[in-house]
C-alpha cells in the first residue's frame, strides 16, 4: 500500500511538472527574446535525435551510427520539395522517406550483431553523402541546393510538436509488452526468439519508427541553414552526437537523454560564444570526465543523490 | 499418438555430420530422454527442433504437421518451448519480467499486462521462485537461473517442452529438485524431451530414451533396454 500511494503521488507531481514544462516551452516566444527559440530549437532538435536513437539502441543495446543518415534524408526532402507543398506535407514526406530508408536497411543489416551494425550504419552515412553528391553534380548539375526559410518561431514550434509526438511514441513503446521484448533482445537475442519474439520485425519496425522523426526534424532543420550541400546534410556528427548526449544524459529514464541533450547543447552554445578556440577542447575534457566518472549518465547520478537523501528504502524496488 | 516427429534430420558443419539422417519420435504425455556421449549431437538436434538451425536435408514434423523451415518464435508460438544447455536468462530484467515475457509472446496473443502478470506469478510459485521475483535474473544462483528458465518456458504454454541439460552442474539434493519438477511438469500434461547427463535422474524419470553417438541413433528404448544394451555401454565406456 505504501509503496503504491507513494508512486501515485509520485506519478501526480511528475504530470504536473511535465505540464508546467510544456506550458512554459509553448509560451517562450511571446515573452522571450528570439534568441531563446532559437536556442530552444538547437536543443529540441538534438532532443529528437537522442531520444530517437535511444527508442531504438537504448533497450537491444545495436550501436547505430545511422542518426546523420536518416536525419540527411530528411533535409534533401525538405531541399527537393519544400516550397511546392505544403509544409506539414513536407516534414511528413520528410520522415516518411527516413521511414523507408530504415526499413530497406534494416531488413539488410539487423542480422548483423555488434561491432560489425555499428560500422555498416556509419558505412551508411558516408554512402549517402557520396552517391547524392554524384547524383547532383552529374544528373541535376548542381553541387548544393536552397531551401525556402521558415521564421525561427515556425521552426520552433514544428520541433516542439515533433518532441512531443516522439516523446509520447518512446514512453508507450517503453510501457508496452514491445518494451520489455527490446531489453530481453538486448540481454539475449536467441532466448528472446525461443520464447516467441519475432525478433527481425520488431528490430526493423523500431528502427524504422526512431529513423521517421529523425527524418522530420531534419526537413524542419533544412529550412534554417539556408544552403545545404550533401556533406552539410550528412554529417557523420549528427549520429555521434545523439549517442554521447544519451551517454551523458542516460538511459536508464526517458528525462535522462532529454536532460543530457539540453545540456550539451546549451554548453556547446555557451562554449562557442565564450571559448571559441579552445571550444572543442572544453568539450571534450567534460565528455571524458563524464564518461570516466558517470557510468550511468546524469540520471544515475541524480537517482544516487535522491536515495541518500530518502534514505535506502526504495533502493531495492 | 506422436506430437513430434523427425524424419532422417541431418545437420552438416562443413564436412562434419553433427546430426546424420536421424529418425526419431516423441509420443504425447510422456517423458523422452535424449544421450549419449559429448559431441554425439544432442543439442544440435534440439536446435533442429527448435528452428535455431535448419535440418539439411530431413523433415520435422510437430502433430503431424511439417514445421521444418520455420523461424523460432512460430516454433514457439506453435507450442514448442525450450531451455538452454548453458543458461540464457535476461540477465539484467527481474525475474518477474523474464516469465511476463513468454506470457506476451508465446502461444496466446493479446494478453492484458495484468493477465501476464497474474500468469507469471502463478508460474513463479509453482517454481518456488516467488521471493525472488524483483531480483535480476543475473544475481540468481544456477539452480535458479534453470528453473527461471523452465518458468518463463512454461509461460509460453507449450505442449512440448525441450530441456537441454536441466541438471548438469547441480548438488545432489537439487538433482532431486529437478527430477520432481520434471514428473510435476508432466502432470501439467506438457509433453517432455530431455537431454540429460545425470543417468539415475533420467533413468528415474523417462519413459524412453533415445541414444546418439557420433551424430547417428544408436539406440533406443525403456530405461532397462538402455542400460543392459551392449552397444550404449561399448560407447559409454570404451570396448
Amino acid at each position: 500500500m505504501d509503496i503504491t500511494t507513494f508512486t501515485s503521488k509520485r506519478s501526480l507531481v511528475s504530470g504536473s511538472v511535465i505540464l508546467i514544462i510544456f506550458i512554459v516551452l509553448i509560451t517562450v516566444p511571446l515573452y522571450a527574446p528570439g534568441y531563446a527559440a532559437i536556442l530552444l530549437s538547437s536543443i529540441l532538435m538534438y532532443v529528437i535525435l537522442t531520444i530517437s536513437w535511444v527508442m531504438f539502441s537504448g533497450p537491444t543495446g545495436y550501436m547505430s551510427l545511422a542518426p546523420a543518415a536518416f536525419f540527411g534524408v530528411g533535409i534533401y526532402a525538405s531541399a527537393i520539395i519544400g516550397g511546392k507543398l505544403p509544409f506539414p506535407i513536407v516534414v511528413g514526406i520528410g520522415g516518411l522517406a527516413s521511414f523507408c530508408l530504415a526499413l530497406l536497411v534494416g531488413a539488410l543489416t539487423l542480422r548483423l550483431r555488434g561491432i560489425y551494425f555499428a560500422i555498416f550504419t556509419f558505412g551508411l552515412v558516408m554512402l549517402m553523402a557520396h552517391s547524392l553528391l554524384f547524383w547532383e553534380l552529374h544528373v541535376t548539375g548542381t553541387r548544393g541546393r536552397f531551401v525556402i526559410v521558415m521564421g525561427y518561431n515556425t521552426i520552433y514550434y514544428y520541433l516542439l510538436g515533433i518532441s512531443m509526438l516522439l516523446l509520447l511514441t518512446s514512453y508507450l513503446i517503453r510501457r508496452s509488452k514491445y518494451g520489455l521484448a527490446l531489453q530481453s533482445i538486448g540481454q539475449e537475442e536467441d532466448a528472446a526468439a525461443h520464447t516467441g519474439v519475432n525478433v527481425t520485425m520488431l528490430k526493423v519496425t523500431i528502427f524504422a519508427i526512431s529513423a521517421f522523426f529523425m527524418g522530420a526534424a531534419g526537413a524542419v532543420m533544412a529550412t534554417k541553414w539556408t544552403y545545404i550541400d550533401p556533406f552539410i546534410a550528412f554529417n557523420p556528427f549528427y549520429s555521434f552526437m545523439p549517442v554521447v548526449m544519451a551517454i551523458f544524459g542516460g538511459m536508464g529514464q526517458l528525462y535522462g537523454p532529454i536532460i543530457g541533450a539540453a545540456i550539451l547543447t546549451y554548453l556547446e552554445e555557451f562554449l562557442i560564444t565564450k571559448f571559441a578556440e579552445v571550444y572543442m577542447l572544453i568539450f571534450g575534457t567534460i565528455l571524458v570526465i563524464a564518461i570516466l566518472y558517470l557510468h550511468d549518465g546524469l540520471v544515475g547520478l541524480i537517482q544516487k543523490w535522491r536515495r541518500r537523501i530518502w534514505g535506502e528504502r526504495y533502493a531495492n524496488t | 499418438m506422436r506430437i513430434l516427429e523427425g524424419e532422417g534430420v541431418s545437420k552438416y558443419f562443413g564436412g562434419l555430420a553433427a546430426v546424420s539422417n536421424v529418425d526419431f519420435h516423441v509420443d504425447h504425455g510422456e517423458i523422452a530422454g535424449l544421450i549419449g556421449p559429448n559431441g554425439a549431437g544432442k543439442t544440435t538436434l534440439f536446435n533442429l527442433i527448435s528452428a535455431a538451425l535448419v535440418p539439411k536435408p530431413g523433415a520435422i514434423k510437430f502433430k503431424g504437421e511439417n514445421i521444418t523451415g520455420l523461424k523460432p518464435h512460430q516454433i514457439c508460438r506453435k507450442g514448442v518451448a525450450r531451455t538452454f544447455q548453458s543458461v540464457k536468462t535476461f540477465a539484467n530484467m527481474s525475474v518477474l519480467d523474464n516469465v511476463v515475457l513468454g506470457s506476451f509472446f508465446g502461444m496466446s496473443t493479446g494478453m492484458s499486462s495484468a493477465d501476464a502478470v497474474t500468469e507469471a506469478t502463478g508460474l513463479l510459485e509453482f517454481m518456488g521462485l516467488s521471493a525472488l521475483r524483483a531480483t535480476p535474473a543475473k544475481d540468481l544462483t544456477l539452480a535458479n537461473q534453470k528453473r527461471l528458465e523452465v518458468a518463463r518456458a512454461l509461460a509460453t504454454k507449450p505442449e512440448l517442452l525441450l530441456l537441454d541439460e536441466l541438471m548438469a552442474g547441480l548438488n545432489p539434493t537439487e538433482v532431486a529438485q529437478a527430477t520432481e519438477l520434471v514428473t510435476r511438469i508432466r502432470h501439467k500434461g506438457i509433453t517432455i524431451f530431455m537431454i540429460e547427463h545425470v543417468m539415475e535422474a533420467i533413468m528415474s524419470v523417462c519413459d524412453r530414451i533415445i541414444v546418439l553417438h557420433h551424430g547417428e541413433k544408436i539406440a533406443e528404448g525403456t530405461p532397462q533396454q538402455i542400460a543392459t544394451s551392449r552397444k550404449v555401454v561399448e560407447v559409454y565406456l570404451g570396448e
